[in-house]
């Protein structure tokens, strides 16, 4: 127990003198790089505009209120299109991801040293870059509309469905898997009838909790070009048509948390 | 299966059956026919160009092979200078979206903080919860102008909803016992936390804020697109120009942090649990 000798009473303390020079030195290195970031930040910052921000924000509220309601009869089919991106991509995500999600888990992978390193570096490259970029990119190689987006959506959400799938794989229990071989079936009755009954609540999760993310992620893939309610958005913030720009956003607001309660309710049923 | 309607004798002499994943009969076929039905509803509306597509397996082809030979030099210093930016605006946001978000925190555990304050503290988080970051990006950027403090201020705020709301999560599901023991010692509120609760929420709060620290990297990439600084506006104007060998480039680096950084959270996280 580190203690602290003062005039020969021993008083305890958190940590050993060492310790505690360590944390504080630490803390000095981290508060530096800080101070350095924020002082980059702030060179490449217009300080007016910041001092007179509370000023345009006001002004852009009364712009923006009341919403211009009539609006939202337009607003149905970019609806449409945002929930089509949403499912259909996390469907066709879900086609690619459940087989690579096999081949990344260590106990059902068919080759450790050349397959699964392959199927994580899948995962791992589709999960590291955002669908908007997805988007961008897939709308310079198959031009704008719905259907880039569904690609953008799935492409993203191969990796992180297949990610949390994979541990699922990892984590199920071996005496059932076994006991299904011990009964002599092949290698695929082995994969229908031992891991995918025990695997199959979270992948329903995974999906529910996927789709999710993936409406409030298609509500803006229109932004750059690829359909839903996003395309409206950027249309109505290049006019500077602030009443419907608000309009748009408590739509947005309105879908995502309509699609949580649902994934929500979905996946307290399941688990 | 439950063992009431169990009946053996109908069930003699029958090969066995698989049960379906969902029980009810009604529910099951309902479910079924529904996603059929929306799945044919969505195809119509989804009226692709397969020709403009064929075109562009092409220019997808080119984009392919641009992974194979990514172009790092001659635009060097645009990359550079927006992955820094990139950085810069994740350690800051980090920093300070931890910072205030482990307050918030508090007040949203119920068995930490006051009703009222609760409620403030859940409506707080609600609200950074719902809305998209790069629709946060745009007010900020039309409010205070274009650079890296929009991206900044944004990768805080949507830090604090996430932050937040799993560390409230994880006060409220904290051992009892050993803060009570805390404050049967005579110890103040401050000394409650800082001795009862924070030493049993450490370990979580370490492995969230790293992951945290990853996922504002890789939104800051894209912040850019609407002007709140960042790699994202190199990569759309490497897009524009159908430059793929620069935007091959600068993928791969992104995806290198992110590694890197995976890798790095994967160590402390193994350490500190």
């Amino acid at each position: 127990m580190p203690t602290n000798d003062k005039n020969g009473i021993k008083i305890w303390q958190r940590r050993t003198n060492r310790e505690s020079i360590f944390h504080w030195l630490l803390w000095l290195i981290g508060i530096m790089i800080f101070t350095y970031c924020w002082q980059q930040i702030s060179k490449s910052t217009t300080w007016f505009f910041v001092w007179d921000a509370p000023r345009i924000a006001t002004d852009l509220w009364t712009r923006a209120t009341p919403p211009k309601w009539e609006y939202i009869s337009q607003l149905g089919k970019p609806i449409w299109d945002t929930l089509n991106i949403a499912t259909l991509g996390t469907l066709f995500a879900l086609i690619i991801a459940v087989p690579v999600a096999f081949l990344a888990a260590r106990n059902t992978t068919p080759s450790r040293f050349i397959i699964r390193p392959i199927a994580l570096l899948i995962i791992v490259s589709t999960r590291s870059i955002n669908s908007l970029i997805w988007a961008l990119l897939l709308i310079a190689i198959i031009g704008p509309g719905v259907f880039a987006g569904i690609i953008a959506i799935a492409i993203r959400s191969i990796g992180f469905c297949a990610k949390l799938l994979y541990e699922a794989i990892e984590e199920i229990d071996a005496t059932q898997v076994e006991a299904i071989s011990a009964t002599g079936a092949s290698r695929w009755q082995v994969m229908v009838y031992g891991i995918v009954p025990q695997i199959m609540p979270a992948f329903a999760g995974i999906s529910v909790f996927r789709w999710d993310i993936n409406i409030r992620e298609s509500t803006v893939l229109g932004l750059v070009g690829a359909g839903g309610i996003g395309l409206q958005l950027s249309a109505s913030l290049n006019v500077l048509a602030w009443p419907q720009v608000s309009l748009i956003l408590l739509v947005i607001l309105l879908a995502v948390v309509i699609s949580e309660w649902v994934s929500a309710k979905v996946r307290g049923a399941i688990i | 299966m439950s063992l009431d309607n169990f009946n053996v004798q109908t069930k003699l002499g029958q090969p066995w059956k698989r049960p379906p994943f969902i029980q009810k009969k009604l529910l099951r076929w309902t479910i079924i026919f529904g996603i059929i039905a929306y799945l044919i509803a969505a195809y119509l509306s989804v009226d692709v160009n397969w020709s403009r597509v064929y075109e562009g397996l092409e220019r997808g082809k080119k984009f392919v092979l641009a992974f194979t030979n990514p172009d790092f030099t001659s635009r060097s210093s645009d990359i550079w200078s927006g992955m820094i930016e990139s950085i810069i605006m994740t350690v800051t946001s980090s920093v300070v979206g931890i910072g205030i978000s482990i307050p918030i925190a508090l007040g949203a555990a119920r068995n930490v903080a006051p009703l009222p304050i609760y409620l403030i503290c859940r409506g707080i988080i609600a609200i950074s919860r719902a809305l998209q970051e790069i629709i946060v990006a745009i007010l900020l950027v039309a409010i205070f102008g274009f650079g890296p403090l929009a991206g900044f201020l944004t990768l805080s705020f949507a830090t604090i909803g996430f932050l937040s709301k799993l560390l409230a999560e994880d006060i409220e599901s904290m051992d009892k016992v050993q803060a009570e023991a805390i404050k049967a010692s005579g110890a103040k509120w401050t000394q409650w936390i800082n001795y009862g609760v924070q030493p049993q929420v450490m370990p979580r709060l370490i492995g969230l804020s790293i992951y945290r620290v990853d996922i504002n990297f890789r939104e800051s990439a894209i912040l850019g697109l609407v002007g709140a600084g960042g790699i994202g506006a190199t990569l759309n104007t490497a897009f524009d120009r159908y430059e793929y060998d620069t935007a091959a480039a600068i993928l791969l680096i992104i995806i290198g942090i992110v590694m890197a950084l995976e890798y790095i959270s994967g160590i402390i996280r193994a350490r500190v649990q």
